[in-house]
């Protein structure tokens, strides 16, 4: 019983770490360059798919558990991934792969922003 | 230097920004990131826990996983809570997938006053719509090189 409570303890830790050391790489860069919010999700997007295609991506996904997928790198890790596994299946399922893996993420923002929308007013942003 | 030209009163005019700005408080802004960063992952792992506690596995745990943060992000945004965390956050509540629920909620409901088609709808993918672009052609262009080797 004491090593589960150890082993869900470091789940935590790492995914701490890690998901926190992702966001910290972000915000240095911010820092350093101005990016704006919007380019920093696409280049964090990329650099999830080009580091699952890799292989790099993966062992960090098992290490961390959730402070590797919850950084939008982890949705990049879901479309490379989608794609390797439809690669193995065929042409078709190569190309389609990564937005069938992604389906879930997508529907469920979209979905749930219409619904927002529909119940709540925009506010005037305080500063 | 009082410069006549053009460029060169643009360059001292930056320069005197520079001078004016507020030090930047990058260390705290690194800690803050680092530290509303990892918590929002150690939610996203609590979830994670919880709904392979109630009985998923595999893809079905990781995507549900992701829907209810993104469900969350989306109701934080609602309520203009994570805009305030956001503040506060900088790239720890951008970089999460909460953020990118944010990216997409925020104008959805901010241009709901100029209708639902042009407003509302076609509003919602000024950011997303980014990140879907380049992550299909990004994972197709992955697709075909792993089929073709």
């Amino acid at each position: 019983m004491g090593q589960e409570i150890l082993m869900i303890a470091l789940a935590y830790l790492k995914a701490f770490a890690v998901g926190g050391g992702i966001c910290l790489i972000a915000q240095i860069i911010i820092n350093f360059t101005d990016l704006t919010a919007g380019k920093i999700l696409v280049y964090f997007m990329l650099a999830g798919v080009v580091l699952t295609a890799l292989g790099i991506y993966q062992p960090l996904v098992e290490f961390a558990g959730a402070g590797a997928t919850v950084p939008i790198s982890g949705f990049g890790y879901l479309l490379a991934n989608g794609a390797m596994k439809g690669a193995e299946k065929g042409l078709f399922y190569a190309v389609t792969g990564p937005l069938a893996a992604a389906s879930a993420g997508v529907t469920a923002a979209v979905v749930f922003a219409f619904l927002m929308s529909l119940i709540f007013k925009s506010r005037t942003k305080r500063n | 230097m009082t410069g006549k030209t053009k460029e060169n009163f643009n360059s001292n005019y930056l320069n005197y920004v520079k001078t004016q700005i507020p030090p930047s408080r990058q260390f705290r802004n690194c800690l803050s990131a680092f530290g509303v960063g990892g918590l929002i992952c150690c939610i996203g792992q609590f979830i994670r826990f919880m709904l392979e506690y109630l009985g998923l596995s595999g893809d079905e745990l990781a995507g549900t996983t992701s829907v209810v943060l993104i469900f969350l992000g989306c109701l934080l945004t609602g309520f203009g809570v994570y805009d305030r965390i956001g503040r506060y956050a900088g790239a720890g509540s951008i970089v999460p997938i909460t953020g990118f629920a944010n990216s997409v909620t925020s104008p959805a409901i901010e241009f709901k006053t100029e209708g639902w088609i042009y407003g509302m709808a076609a509003k919602m993918f000024t950011v997303a719509g980014a990140i879907v672009v380049f992550g299909v052609c990004s994972g197709a262009i992955v697709g075909l090189i792993y089929y073709f080797i």
